[in-house]
C-alpha cells in the first residue's frame, strides 16, 4: 500500500512539475528550432551530402554550445526585464547601443530576405508562385501577432516547431544503415584529412547555429513572457529542451541526404528536395515542406527580433500582449521589415545571392560584439545580483564565445575571400 | 508646402527622440573596470578591421 501512495505522489508531483514546465516553455524552444531556418537547413543538407554521416558528432557538439550561449539570455532578461537592445544601451551607452541596434537591423532584413528565398523556393516545387507565397506568409504571421496575445503566438509557433520535425519520419523512409551512421557519426573524425573546404563546411554548421538575432530575441521574449528570476531554472530547460531538438533535427537533416544524395553536389535545400524526389518522392516532399516551415519559423522570429528591439530602445509599447492601437509603431516596424524582405524577393533579377552570402559577413559584425556585451553583463554584479556568472561559467561561456567568434570570423572572411581556404564553393 | 511641413515636423521629431535617448543611456551603468574597457578596445579595434577588409572588398569588386 505505501509504494502506491509514494507512487501516486510521485505522478503528482510529476504531473505538475510538467504543467509548470508546458507553461513556462516557450522562448527556448522557438528559438532553438527556429535556430533551424531556410539558411540552416541548406548547410545540414549539403553537408550531408558531402560528408555523408561523418560530422554528426559535431552537430551534437554544437547543442550544449548553443545552450550555454542562448540561457545566458534567459537569466540577463528575467533579471533585468530588459531585452538585450536596451541592456546594451543601458550597460554600454549610445555609440555601441545605437551600433547594435543599426547593425541588428541590417542583418535581420537580409536573414529575412534569406527566409523568403527559401519559403518561396521550397512552394515553388508545389507550384506555388511566388507572390502567392510572400502574400500567405505575411497575412499567416499577420494573423499571429495581431490577436493580441503573447501566449496565442507562442503556441502557434510551437505548433510550427512541430512540424519542423517532419525531417524524422523522412529519415525513416530512406532506410538508412544505423550501424553505418554509428560507425561515421558519432566518434569526432575529419573525413578526407582537416581540409580548407571541410574546415568551411565546420565554420557554416557553427554560423546557422549560432546567429545574432537569437540573443536578442530570446532575450526579448523572455522579457514579453514575463519570466521571473524564480522561473530561470524553467528557462534553461526550455531552451536545453529547444537544443536537442534543433541538433535532432539537424542530424535527421544530415541522415537524408548523407544517404540518398551522398556524393552529389548540393547548392540549396529546395535543390535537394527536388533531387530527393527522384528517387524518394515523400521524403523530398517533406525536405521541401520543412523547408518552408524553417523559413516560416524563421523569420517569424527575426521580424519579432528587430521590432522587439526598436520598441525596447525609442521606448514604445512593444508586447504582443498588447493590441495594434496600443503599440502601433511596434506593429508597424514588423510588417515593414517583413513586407519589405518579402518584396526584394519578387523583383526579377534581385541580387539573391549576393544577400545570401552578404548576411553571412555581416551577421558577424554584430555577433561577437552581441556576445561580448552579454559576457560583461552577466558578470556585473549591479546587474545581476545573485545570478551573476560563476567562475565555472565563465570558463565555459568565456571558450564558447572565444571559439565562435573566432570561427565566425573566418567564416565571414571566407566568405569575402574564398580563395583564403582554396575553395570557391559555398555549403 | 504643407508635405514638406510634415515632413520636416517628422524628421525634427525623431532627431528629438534619438537625442532624448542618448541622453538617457550617456553614462554607461556598467562599471568600466579594466577588463571591460579592454574588452570594448579589442572590440573597436576587431571592427575596424573587419570593416575595413569589407571596404577593401568593395572596391576591388568595383575596380576592374
Amino acid at each position: 500500500m505505501n509504494w502506491i501512495t509514494r507512487l501516486y505522489y510521485l505522478s503528482r508531483r510529476w504531473g505538475k512539475a510538467i504543467r509548470l514546465f508546458l507553461a513556462i516553455a516557450g522562448p527556448g524552444i522557438v528559438v532553438m528550432v527556429a535556430d533551424n531556418d531556410a539558411g540552416g537547413i541548406t548547410t545540414y543538407a549539403a553537408t550531408g551530402a558531402k560528408y555523408q554521416y561523418h560530422l554528426i558528432w559535431f552537430l551534437i557538439i554544437l547543442g550544449p554550445v548553443a545552450y550555454y550561449v542562448q540561457e545566458m539570455t534567459v537569466r540577463l532578461g528575467a533579471v533585468t526585464k530588459r531585452g538585450h537592445a536596451e541592456a546594451i544601451f543601458d550597460g554600454f551607452g549610445p555609440f555601441w547601443g545605437w551600433f547594435s541596434l543599426i547593425d541588428l537591423l541590417f542583418v535581420d532584413w537580409l536573414t529575412l530576405v534569406t527566409e523568403f528565398i527559401g519559403m518561396t523556393t521550397a512552394l515553388a516545387i508545389f507550384g506555388v508562385p511566388a507572390w502567392l507565397t510572400v502574400l500567405g506568409v505575411c497575412l499567416l504571421m499577420g494573423f499571429m501577432v495581431l490577436n493580441g496575445r503573447y501566449w496565442t503566438w507562442e503556441k502557434l509557433a510551437m505548433a510550427f516547431c512541430a512540424i519542423n520535425l517532419i525531417y524524422i519520419p523522412g529519415a525513416f523512409m530512406v532506410n538508412p544503415s544505423v550501424s553505418e551512421i554509428m560507425r561515421q557519426g558519432i566518434i569526432p573524425n575529419f573525413p578526407g584529412g582537416f581540409t580548407g573546404e571541410l574546415f568551411f563546411f565546420l565554420m557554416a554548421n557553427i554560423g546557422t547555429t549560432i546567429a545574432p538575432w537569437m540573443l536578442f530575441f530570446q532575450q526579448s521574449s523572455v522579457v514579453d513572457k514575463g519570466l521571473k528570476e524564480i522561473d530561470i531554472p524553467w528557462g534553461k530547460t526550455d531552451t536545453l529542451v529547444g537544443a536537442f531538438f534543433t541538433v535532432l533535427v539537424a542530424i535527421f537533416i544530415i541522415i537524408v541526404t548523407g544517404t540518398v544524395l551522398n556524393g552529389r553536389e548540393v547548392t540549396d535545400a529546395a535543390q535537394a528536395s527536388r533531387m530527393l524526389m527522384e528517387t524518394h518522392h515523400w521524403t523530398g516532399i517533406f525536405m521541401a515542406i520543412g523547408l518552408f516551415d524553417a523559413g516560416l519559423l524563421g523569420a517569424i522570429c527575426i521580424s519579432l527580433a528587430s521590432s522587439w528591439a526598436f520598441g525596447e530602445v525609442f521606448g514604445w509599447a512593444h508586447s504582443l500582449n498588447n493590441k495594434i492601437r496600443e503599440a502601433p509603431w511596434f506593429y508597424f516596424a514588423y510588417f515593414f521589415a517583413l513586407i519589405t524582405s518579402g518584396l526584394v524577393v519578387l523583383i526579377p533579377g534581385a541580387p539573391l545571392v549576393l544577400i545570401t552570402l552578404f548576411v553571412q559577413v555581416i551577421a558577424v559584425t554584430l555577433l561577437p560584439a552581441a556576445l561580448v556585451f552579454l559576457i560583461l553583463l552577466l558578470n556585473d554584479k549591479d546587474t545581476m545580483g545573485d545570478r551573476i556568472n560563476t567562475l565555472w561559467e565563465n570558463v565555459i561561456n568565456g571558450s564558447i564565445v572565444a571559439v565562435i567568434i573566432a570561427l565566425s570570423t573566418a567564416y565571414g572572411l571566407t566568405t569575402l575571400f574564398p580563395s583564403l581556404l582554396g575553395q570557391s564553393g559555398t555549403p | 508646402m504643407n508635405i514638406f511641413h510634415a515632413i520636416g515636423a517628422v524628421v525634427a521629431d525623431q532627431i528629438e527622440q534619438v537625442r532624448t535617448i542618448n541622453r538617457r543611456y550617456a553614462k554607461p551603468r556598467l562599471s568600466m573596470s579594466p577588463t571591460v574597457q579592454r574588452a570594448l578596445l579589442a572590440l573597436r579595434i576587431y571592427l575596424l578591421v573587419l570593416v575595413g577588409l569589407l571596404v577593401y572588398k568593395f572596391i576591388t569588386l568595383l575596380t576592374p
